[in-house]
This record gives C-alpha cells, sequence and structure tokens, in this order.
C-alpha cells in the first residue's frame, strides 16, 4: 500500500484526539475480534466443550473437528464445486466488464448513457424479484434446448457473474478513465487494432482496479446463498448451501461448524487481505474519485 | 456550376478498380468504428438481459396470474387474475396484507439503524486511521476481516454465539456480568431484531470504511494545512474539511448500503432459517416464505414489484434531494 501522506499537521494531536481515537479504536477491535476468536478457538475444542456452557477457552485442544468435517458432510465435493462456481464466474465476470469499459470510457455511441444507467440500476432489483423467474427462464430453455442450467454449475455461473458485472463495470470505467488516452492513442498510430490498444495499453495500465474487480467478484460468487439454495441439487451444490447440512443434523457439531467455516473461509479473507491494496488503489483511482 | 465540372470528371476516376477499393475499405472501417463499441457491450448486454431484465419482465407478469403449484410446470397457461395479487398484498386488515406491512415497517427500521450506523462506525474508523500509527497496516487488514468472511461463515458463528445454553452472549451477560435474571432467548422473539442487527453492522461497517478510506486520499493535504496555519485544531479540520470533502463519496455510499441493506436476504436466511421471527421477519425473506413455502408465486411476485416500486421511488428522491444540496452547496 503506498501509505497516504500524514495528513496532520505537525502541532500533533491534542490528547482529546488521541484518546477518542485509542478508546474507538479498542473497542471496535474488540468488537470485530470476538467472533474471529470464537471461531478459531471453537473449531480446536472437543464435542463437550461446545455442548455444554461456553468456556473462553478450551479444556483441551484437539485437531479433530479439521479431520471429521470431511466424512460428516461431503465437504471437498462442496468446495470444488465453489472453486469451479466462483472461479469461471470471477474469470467471466472480468473479461466482460474490460470490455464494457473499454467501451464506455473511449467511444461516443448512441444509447451510453441508458446502457451504464440500466446496468447500474440493475445492483437495485431484489434478488427475490427474479429469482422466480429465472428459475422458471432456466428450465424453459433446457426444455427448448436441451442446454441445462437449471441445477448445473453452468447456470449458477452466468447467474453469479451478472452480479459482480454492474459493480466491476462501473469501477473499471473511472479506473481506464484515468489511463491517459495518449497512450493508447499512440497505441493506434502505431497500427495496433483497438483490441491491441486495449490488452496492451489499457489493462496493463488498469491491473490493480482489474484485480480489485477480480476480488470483488470472486467473493460475491462464493458467499452468495439465496441462488444456491434453489439452483443447486445434491452434486453441484455449494459450500454456501453445504456448511448447512452441519446444523440440520440431530447432533449440532459446533466445533465441526467452526472448522468448517474457518476452512471454506481461509481462501477468500487470505486473497482478499494479500490483495486489498488494490481494492483501495481501484476503489480511489476509479470509483470514488 | 463550375466546381462541378472536376467533379464530373472525377467520377468515372472512382468507378475505376483503385478508388473504389479505397471508398469501400474506407466504408466499412467507419462501420466497424461506430459498431465496436456495440459490439464490445454485446456479452454485457446480453447477460444482464437474460439474467436481470427478462426475469424481471417475466415477474411482472407472473405477478398478474394466479400462479398456484398447479400451474408452475407450464406457468404460461395459469389464468389471468388481473390485480387480484395486488389487491392482496396491499389489504392491510387481512392477514397477507397485514403480515407485509409488518415485515416492511420492521425492514425500514432495521435498515435505517444498520446503514446508520455501518456509516458512522466505517468513517469514525477511517477518519482515526488517516495518519500512521504503529500496528495501523495490522489494524487495517483486521477490520476488513469481516467483510471478507463468506456471510454464511460469519453469520453461522454469530448463530453460535447467539444459542441459548451454550452461546457466549449469555455467557458473559449472564454468568460473567451477571446482567440479566436468567439467560434470554436470541434467534426467537423480540431480541432477534437486535441480533440481526449487530451482526448485520458487523458484516457491514467494513465496507463503508473501505469506501471512506478510498475517499479521504483524494482529499488534497494542502487544505488541511491551509488549515493548520489558520490555527484550526483536528477536530475542526474533521468538521470544516474531511466531512465537507466526503459529501459525493458518501451520496453513493449510503445509497448502495441502503440497497444493499434492504434487499439483504443471506444474513436473515443463514441467522434464522426458513422462518424468521416475527420481529426480524425482513422482507426478502418474507417475500421468499410467501412464494416458496405456501407456494403461491403470483402474491409474492406482485410484492416483489411493489417492493421495488419502492426502492425506485426512495432512490429517485434521495438522489433528487442529495444532488440539489450538493450543487446549492457548490455555488
Amino acid at each position: 500500500m503506498s501509505s497516504p501522506p500524514a495528513v496532520k499537521s505537525p502541532m500533533a494531536s491534542p490528547r482529546s484526539f488521541l484518546w477518542t481515537r485509542r478508546i474507538f479504536l479498542t473497542l471496535l477491535t474488540g468488537f470485530v475480534l470476538v467472533p474471529v476468536y470464537v471461531m478459531i478457538s471453537s473449531s480446536l475444542k472437543p464435542l463437550a466443550d461446545v455442548t455444554g456452557r461456553f468456556r473462553w477457552l478450551p479444556s483441551s485442544l484437539t485437531i479433530r473437528p479439521y479431520i471429521d468435517i470431511w466424512s460428516t458432510v461431503p465437504l471437498a465435493r462442496y468446495f470444488v464445486n465453489s472453486l469451479i462456481v466462483a472461479g469461471a464466474a470471477t474469470v467471466c465476470s472480468v473479461v466482460i466488464a474490460v470490455f464494457s469499459a473499454y467501451a464506455v470510457s473511449r467511444y461516443q455511441f448512441r444509447g451510453k448513457r441508458v446502457f451504464t444507467v440500466t446496468v447500474l440500476s440493475t445492483q437495485m432489483f431484489p434478488g427475490i424479484l427474479f429469482l422466480l423467474p429465472l428459475f422458471l427462464l432456466y428450465v424453459n430453455i433446457g426444455n427448448a434446448t436441451g442446454i441445462a442450467l437449471f441445477g448445473s454449475r453452468g447456470g449458477l455461473i452466468l447467474t453469479y457473474l451478472t452480479f459482480s458485472l454492474p459493480f466491476s463495470i462501473w469501477m473499471l470505467i473511472g479506473y481506464f478513465d484515468s489511463v491517459p488516452r495518449d497512450l493508447d492513442e499512440a497505441a493506434l498510430v502505431d497500427g495496433c487494432g483497438p483490441l491491441g490498444a486495449l490488452f496492451r495499453i489499457v489493462v496493463p495500465a488498469a491491473i490493480p482496479g482489474i484485480v480489485a474487480v477480480a476480488v470483488y467478484a470472486f467473493m460475491t460468487a462464493w458467499g452468495e446463498v439465496l441462488f444456491a439454495s434453489v439452483m443447486t441439487n445434491d452434486t453441484t451444490r455449494t459450500l454456501a448451501v453445504g456448511l448447512q447440512g452441519y446444523s440440520t443434523l440431530n447432533d449440532v457439531y459446533w466445533n465441526q461448524i467452526m472448522a468448517a467455516s474457518l476452512v471454506v473461509s481461509v481462501p477468500v479473507v487470505a486473497g482478499f487481505l494479500l490483495l486489498q491494496r488494490y481494492l483501495v488503489a481501484g476503489l480511489t483511482a476509479g470509483a470514488v474519485k | 456550376m463550375t466546381t462541378t465540372t472536376p467533379e464530373a470528371v472525377e467520377h468515372p476516376v472512382h468507378k475505376s478498380s483503385p478508388g473504389a477499393a479505397s471508398g469501400q475499405s474506407r466504408r466499412t472501417g467507419r462501420v466497424r468504428r461506430i459498431g465496436l463499441p456495440y459490439l464490445l457491450l454485446l456479452p454485457a448486454l446480453i447477460l444482464e438481459l437474460l439474467v436481470h431484465l427478462v426475469p424481471m419482465v417475466i415477474g411482472i407478469v407472473m405477478s398478474f396470474k394466479e400462479l398456484t403449484q398447479f400451474y408452475i410446470r407450464d406457468w404460461g397457461t395459469a389464468p389471468w387474475s388481473g390485480l387480484d395479487n395486488y389487491r392482496m398484498s396491499v389489504d392491510f386488515d387481512a392477514p397477507v396484507g397485514e403480515a407485509l406491512l409488518h415485515s416492511f415497517f420492521v425492514t425500514v427500521g432495521f435498515t435505517l439503524l444498520s446503514v446508520g450506523l455501518c456509516w458512522l462506525i466505517g468513517t469514525a474508523a477511517a477518519i482515526f486511521m488517516q495518519d500512521t500509527f504503529r500496528g495501523r497496516g495490522l489494524l487495517r487488514a483486521l477490520f476488513l476481516v469481516p467483510y471478507a468472511l463468506p456471510v454464511y461463515a460469519a453469520v453461522i458463528t454469530w448463530v453460535f454465539m447467539f444459542q441459548h445454553d451454550n452461546g457466549l452472549v449469555n455467557h458473559v451477560l449472564h454468568d460473567q456480568l451477571h446482567l440479566t435474571d436468567k439467560p434470554s432467548f436470541w434467534l426467537i422473539g423480540d431480541n432477534s431484531f437486535w441480533a440481526l442487527l449487530t451482526v448485520s453492522v458487523w458484516k457491514g461497517w467494513p465496507f463503508a470504511f473501505l469506501i471512506v478510506m478510498a475517499g479521504l486520499q483524494n482529499i488534497p493535504r494542502e487544505l488541511y494545512e491551509a488549515a493548520a496555519l489558520d490555527g484550526a485544531g483536528v477536530w475542526q479540520q474533521i468538521r470544516r474539511i474531511t466531512l465537507p470533502s466526503l459529501r459525493p463519496v458518501n451520496q453513493v455510499l449510503v445509497l448502495v448500503l441502503f440497497l444493499w441493506t434492504f434487499n439483504d436476504f443471506n444474513t436473515p436466511y443463514v441467522l434464522f432459517g426458513k422462518a424468521a421471527p416475527e420481529a426480524a421477519d425482513l422482507i426478502s425473506v418474507h417475500i421468499y416464505q410467501a412464494s416458496f413455502v405456501t407456494w403461491n408465486f403470483g402474491t409474492g411476485s406482485a410484492m416483489s414489484v411493489l417492493l421495488l416500486l419502492f426502492l425506485l421511488l426512495v432512490t429517485g428522491v434521495y438522489l433528487a434531494v442529495t444532488s440539489r444540496g450538493r450543487r446549492a452547496a457548490d455555488v
């Protein structure tokens, strides 16, 4: 992270400011950390510790829950499904958003405003409004063409990639606008086609924005629950739905639930924290400007 | 008159092979130049049409039909019912309408509180972390964890914490601090509203933090230096420079937070399961239940359309009001 300049004047912050800051940030850290601590510590507790009264410290540490989670529910299969769905949705969403943002950023054409407004306003739709129609549409397309969208990973990929598309396009337009136009015009004069200019000049210059958009798209697809619970079957079920398998059993294995939650969170949280600098940079250059 | 003669002379020349070729390629070049942006937009357009716009139109059509489970296999054959579904949804004396109205008010209250708190905490944290201190980078990464966690993993942890017998919340409030006479139920009854609000704020404030943090970096440093020279203290700088400069960022941020929170399905669904307690009966879960549990999709669609109209209205009014205020402030 290119750390922002230390903004405050050298006359130093008054005590009131420093103390307010200290107290506020301490309380906030506690609020943020407690569930994270519960998740990690409970995942290492024996079952007796999580069925009885809550205890801050485990009576003994065990990695048993991390072994059992794979057999209680077919977690590995859900994991692979989620990886395929979220991965494919991310790649497609980013590529499509790059094309769209390039068109809006570099060309004047009729209907430009209608396009951007329409795409952005789809963010406003309550998911519930098009859940059932989409479900019927996928079934109808399946019956008419034989392309199985309902219940398949493909249908879920299609759905998820449109969820992140509006925000991605919006953010990349801002980012592409900040790449000097002279650069790609020079490339055009040198004989690159418009696509050459896009991939050789604009995309490399906008990598932080593109990474940020990819992170966002992956997180959106990895965490979605509503459509996943309606549009998947036993073989295509994703983690969002699969994780609920632990709590519908007669005994609730809270230590396993916490272990599984931690395991499915690690890829996204690690990726997000590694790439968050790009997200902030991308937001600064794009969306927020 | 004289100018036409050279043209007339040139015209036959143009028809000979080299001229025609160059004219044609120029024309296709122009077609390509005009067509290219549309071609680039095509994939996004097709997908938006397929996944958002066409289903939305189908949803609106469905709201005028009597679509019960008997017709679901072939929904086109369901009989038209005119405005019956809408009449049923807004008949606030009958159970269906009354429950919808209740759910609407719960959602409005929940959304206002959640968005307000998320904005407040996010902005305060971003401002407090504007200048460097030891551990700032670590703290920032930590603060983003709730946002980065998948919804279901985060919410399920809160479900565990809110358990009646073995949860952390009751352990702390009852066993350790003795604030309550007996352990409370958090996921049923009236407490569920506050449980939902807590989870929603915990999960939502880092987004406000992220956006405000990015917005702060676009405020020119000179503004602060000038203010400091004029003798403005830190608190005054925040009030006079930071907050006004964030206005455009806040305009979008608050709207986005509002729409996401109002439409949120994932949090209440994972927190409460399919049947949300009355005190925390958010509108999207309510509609989901009205459609999928009672298998009455026509009424569910009518409710969704009403919800969309409400959101359109709020967004329109909000943008009109905030934009006017902003223009007035600029003058």
